[in-house]
């Protein structure tokens, strides 16, 4: 059942970040097993976008390993060999494994397809909504278009390639209902929309795994419901492993198969849904432990949620 | 706005007394630098006397200039008014001294202008708001073609209309000087327009290209046809030598360091003599040829050997041809760049450099690119100056031509290359007619000298411009692929980049 | 030995006016994030208007005892750049505030080019001589190279350190300082709770403006020349110095002016005085490229 403990597709292990003297994350561990909507959870300025800036390489961890594995699970033995090597990444034993500790922000999206949104919405905002899915594929495109230089004379190979990456950024706008969009400036459609464009758009880099920072946040309940139905497609349908950050708990609950908890830098609890939802620690951390009326209705708020949940 | 227990002032009471307001700002302001002279007398002695006139005149024009301000609403006729009441206090104050005559025509004129813009006013402002154009690709493409086929015929009909002698002015100090500044300024474009990549030095790429050019053939005797390219490879290696340093730096920081290093490759030729030869130049820089035929009275000269009579026109007709060229082929290779993944990439590290990352877009390589790129095209231009000139020297490659450049992509709208080609036009163009004003001397007498007003104008045109259309003349930008209908993108959205 | 500590006291006088033009850049920059490239011609102008001030009154006026007119001319120059100052923010700048951020650079550039060249036509393009005042030397020790100490730099040094102490009371002390802080922190917050935005900028480009008028009247005494193209590079040399201190902080300002005056100082003295400038200019490269947050400003964290 424990898939992150089988199959990790990441395994962060004693990562630690500190900022001048504040100690963010402190000798936190976590793994996300490969096909899982992890959800990491916590109260305000608990760390959990701090883990997430480590992961996808925008803050260089000040201690502490973050090993990635493609195709299947790491041996511990693989991933010494490769810390011992001081490569970024290697393939080994026909598994391309990687540092992410390591690796520059942008390959760790390039190389170890990691692939993220941001809590304030990053669009390219005077760009198309089409534009937006296109430079997401960047590399490929690159690649295609002989670092710019077939692209120049435009060569059949890199019309196919773009004919091939407007395909998919097309298949992604259908997905999101987007598609009557397409030629409109991201910056213009509403909120709601720019998230799941936000979503699309790090899905077109063809990730192994989708880091989603509070996708929930600002959507009215409608769109919370098709933004569950979304990442539970983007788990079975593409078989991508998702990481996120989330306070709704409606969606934390629904859509999560793992959720770790995090408070004051430190994790303190982990498991599923159903565990962490009863585990005293969490309770008191969100509510605090002075007020036990308060306690008593989080508790029921908790139980009628993951009641909705099927 | 009035308070609320007084009664509303009617708009001529509001205008007068922001013109007073300003009138008297601009007597302080102009108390010791406009009301007093200074003079070296026979001993060398400076000595000061009041110049009372200057003072006047100044407070004058502004307080007419912020009245008809506040008189008249819409710009267009603003845009009569101001210029012509400034006319005609400088009329009437030239016939109540040295010119009666001239002075009077020149006051009548100025009011003349003044009458028309009160009803023009009336009407603009009845009229209803034209209706938003419509973005017709179509439409916009026969524009651009005619714009071309207009430029290719350009030198021929100034030749037809004014002749050998007549034509030369304007097709060299109209046609070549204002098509260098605007490939300078599509080259920019790729920097700071696509890239979102503040750049104050750009000159430092054009001296290299012009500097290039001059020692390679001064001192190899290579031919420019070689040393074209050499000077845009030389250039865009450069590009990424000062490029390399600065990725980490945004906006005015980045700006800043541009224009230091600039200025040091500026400091490093006048003073390192052995090379550059200091501020004596480099001259007698060998001239274009044809392909290797050169402009001369010669029989295996060009005229001799297309049976045409020898005159020096041909030469700067084949320079502006050349410089068309160069700039055209700018243009186009940016625009297929913006298609391409790495000029989406430009354009998306302009939006959001974060977001680029998150993406795997490697920005070190793409700012560099942008650099390199740019770079290039200003090493290109800078081997057309030197070809053209057959001079080099450090006085040309100033803080005031990078300025220069990065106004005429700022003023363009960024990113948009009929916009930078319309700024060059505009600012180029203008500050050229402005040596025009030698006929003033007519009227002032022979001791005003026109030039000096030229670069005062030009700032102020600067500031001016910025105040009226701060995000350039076309600041919509158009998407570089589309689904179904190709919409242009709305200026407010477009970000102006953080680097 | 001799010829070291006289140029460390040539360096420190150079650096005092430097670090009084720099105070204006980092105030401006602290407040509303642009740097305000027409400052350096302000500083020229300044110079200009000290200069005719000084004129006027010992030769229109007939004003013969030097340290009075010394005192009168600092004033003037403070009140007319100030007035400059005030005008050219309102003009040039505040239409453009929260626009397109290049917009307010361009427009900056475009006012420098401006106000050169009006100094050009109103006084003509030809340097612009006064007589020496305060000529008296003190020599410091005896020899071939005699180190010596003029009564100029003394006065220069003194008038900005009195200054400096002064403006130091009215950003730490006064409602105008915490209301600048104020707008440098979060302009919109400072509005929202009652802080008249407009005045506390125009008050900013008001007071860096007469510091520079300081530095105008300094230069001119010490240099006894100016030129209308004497702006843009002191200008730069003071905006080096107000990043090299780190931009936003005061005291960071004076230190940085200081520095630069002793490194372009001993440079010349050393090296080369043909690459002076260069090694001003690779001091701005290359603090802004290893060390952007100077020497005493805040660092910049990147917020993802």
């Amino acid at each position: 059942m424990s898939r992150w403990l089988d199959d990790p597709l990441l395994s962060v292990e004693g990562l630690t970040m500190r900022f001048g003297g504040l100690t963010a994350v402190s000798d936190f561990h976590m793994r996300v097993g490969r096909g899982d909507i992890t959800a990491l959870i916590g109260p305000n300025g608990a760390g959990k976008t701090t883990v997430f800036n480590c992961i996808t390489g925008f803050y260089k961890p000040t201690q502490g390993r973050l090993a990635l594995a493609h195709a299947d699970a790491a041996s511990t033995h693989d991933v010494d060999a490769l810390t011992r090597s001081g490569r970024r990444f290697a393939s080994m034993g026909g598994r391309d494994l990687f540092l992410l500790e390591r690796m520059a922000d942008y390959e760790i999206a390039a190389r170890a397809r990691v692939a993220r949104t941001f809590q304030n919405i990053r669009l390219f905002a005077g760009m198309t909504v089409l534009e937006n899915l296109i430079v997401a594929q960047h590399n490929a495109l690159m690649r295609a278009s002989g670092l710019t230089f077939f692209g120049l004379l435009n060569t059949p190979g890199h019309q196919r390639a773009e004919a091939a990456a407007v395909a998919r950024a097309v298949g992604w706008l259908e997905r999101i209902n987007l598609i009557g969009r397409a030629d409109d400036p991201a910056g213009a459609l509403p909120y709601g929309d720019q998230r799941r464009l936000e979503i699309a758009r790090a899905m077109c880099v063809d990730p192994v795994l989708l880091c989603l920072d509070e996708p929930a946040a600002g959507l009215n309940p409608r769109e919370s419901a098709q933004l569950t139905a979304l990442l539970r497609s983007i788990r079975d349908h593409d078989g991508v492993s998702v990481l996120l950050i989330e306070h709704d708990m409606s969606v934390v609950m629904q859509v999560s198969d793992h959720v770790v908890v995090l408070d004051y830098g430190r994790k303190i609890a982990d498991g599923a849904p159903q565990e962490v939802r009863e585990d005293p620690r969490v309770i008191a951390a969100y509510l605090g432990v002075d007020d036990e009326a308060e306690v008593i209705a989080a508790e029921s708020e908790i139980a009628r949620l993951a009641g909705e949940a099927p | 706005m009035a308070a609320p227990t007084a009664p509303p002032r009617s708009r001529l009471q509001t205008a007068l007394g922001d013109a007073g307001f300003a009138a008297l700002v601009t007597f302080g302001l102009s108390f010791p630098l406009l009301a007093f002279r200074t003079e070296q007398d026979m001993q060398n002695r400076l000595v000061v006397e009041p110049r009372w006139s200057w003072s006047l005149a100044a407070v004058l024009a502004i307080f007419c200039a912020r009245l008809l301000a506040g008189l008249i609403q819409d710009w267009r006729a603003r845009a009569l008014a101001i210029p012509g009441a400034l006319v005609a206090i400088y009329g009437g104050s030239l016939a109540l001294g040295p010119s009666f005559s001239a002075g009077a025509l020149t006051a009548c004129a100025g009011l003349v202008l003044l009458a028309l813009a009160f009803p023009l006013d009336a009407r603009l402002r009845q009229a209803p708001a034209p209706a938003a154009r419509s973005e017709g690709s179509d439409r916009s493409r026969l524009f651009a073609l005619g714009g071309v086929l207009a430029l290719f015929l350009f030198p021929f009909v100034m030749l037809t209309l004014l002749g050998p002698a007549g034509s030369l002015k304007w097709i060299n100090n109209y046609g070549v000087q204002i098509l260098i500044y605007v490939m300078l300024g599509w080259g920019l474009n790729i920097v700071v327009g696509l890239a979102g990549l503040l750049d104050l030095g750009y000159v430092a790429f054009y001296a290299v290209g012009a500097y290039s050019y001059a020692l390679l053939s001064t001192t190899f005797g290579i031919s420019f046809w070689l040393c074209l390219p050499l000077a845009g490879i030389l250039a865009a290696f450069w590009g990424v030598i000062l490029g390399f340093p600065v990725l980490r730096l945004r906006g005015d920081y980045l700006a800043i360091v541009t224009m230091a290093f600039g200025e040091i490759i500026r400091i490093v030729l006048i003073n390192w003599t052995d090379f550059s030869n200091g501020y004596a130049g480099i001259s007698s820089i060998p001239r274009v040829t044809f392909f290797g035929v050169p402009f001369t009275a010669n029989e295996d000269g060009f005229a001799a050997l297309f049976g045409l009579e020898f005159t020096p026109i041909h030469r700067t007709i084949f320079l502006y041809f050349l410089i068309l060229c160069l700039a055209l082929l700018t243009n186009a290779v940016t625009l297929r760049l913006r298609r391409l993944p790495i000029g989406r990439a430009w354009e998306a590290l302009r939006e959001d450099e974060i977001a680029c990352r998150s993406l795997g877009v490697n920005t070190v390589n793409t700012k560099l690119t942008a650099f390199a790129l740019g770079a290039m095209f200003g090493g290109f231009a800078g081997a057309f100056f030197a070809v053209r000139q057959n001079f080099v020297s450090p006085e040309s490659f100033t803080f005031i031509e990078s300025a220069t450049i990065l106004a005429i992509v700022v003023l363009g709208g960024m990113g948009s290359q009929v916009g930078v080609a319309l700024a060059a036009v505009a600012m180029i163009g203008g500050t050229e007619i402005l040596r025009e004003l030698d006929f003033l001397k007519h009227i002032f007498g022979g001791s005003f000298d026109p030039a000096q007003y030229r670069m005062l104008i030009f700032g102020l045109a600067m500031v001016v411009m910025m105040i009226w259309k701060p995000r350039g003349l076309i600041s919509t930008r158009a998407p570089s692929i589309f689904l179904k209908h190709k919409r242009a993108v709305a200026g407010s959205l477009v970000r102006e980049g953080h680097g | 030995m001799e010829n070291f500590l006289q140029q460390l006291i040539n360096g420190l006088t150079l650096g005092s006016i430097y670090g009084l033009i720099a105070i204006g850049y980092t105030m401006v920059f602290g407040i509303i994030g642009m740097v305000n490239f027409a400052h350096g011609d302000v500083f020229m102008l300044s110079a200009f208007i000290a200069l005719l001030v000084f004129l006027i009154l010992t030769q229109l006026v007939g004003l013969a005892y030097p340290p009075l007119a010394f005192l009168i001319v600092l004033l003037a120059a403070m009140a007319f750049t100030g007035l400059w100052s005030w005008a050219i923010e309102r003009v040039a700048y505040r239409p453009l505030r929260g626009s397109f951020r290049l917009a307010p650079l361009i427009s900056a550039i475009g006012m420098s080019i401006l106000l050169s060249n009006f100094v050009q036509v109103a006084q003509g393009p030809r340097n612009k001589t006064v007589p020496p005042m305060f000529t008296d030397l003190i020599r410091l020790t005896d020899g071939p190279l005699s180190v010596t100490l003029s009564y100029k730099q003394i006065l220069i040094m003194a008038v900005t350190a009195a200054l400096l102490l002064g403006f130091w009371f009215l950003v730490q002390k006064t409602a105008l300082g915490r209301a600048q802080r104020a707008c440098s922190q979060d302009r919109k917050m400072a509005a929202l709770l009652g802080v008249d935005v407009d005045r506390t900028i125009s008050l900013t480009f008001v007071i860096g403006a007469a510091l520079a008028a300081v530095a105008g009247a300094l230069y001119i005494l010490y240099y006894g020349v100016v030129n209308f193209s004497d702006g843009f590079t002191p200008g730069v040399k003071a905006f080096t110095a107000a990043v090299l201190g780190g931009i936003g902080s005061l005291p960071g300002a004076v230190i940085g002016g200081l520095l630069i005056g002793l490194i372009e100082t001993f440079w010349a003295a050393y090296f080369s005085s043909d690459y002076k400038d260069v090694a001003a200019f690779s001091v701005l490269a290359v603090t802004l490229v290893f060390m952007p947050s100077g020497l005493l400003g805040r660092p910049e964290v990147e917020k993802v």
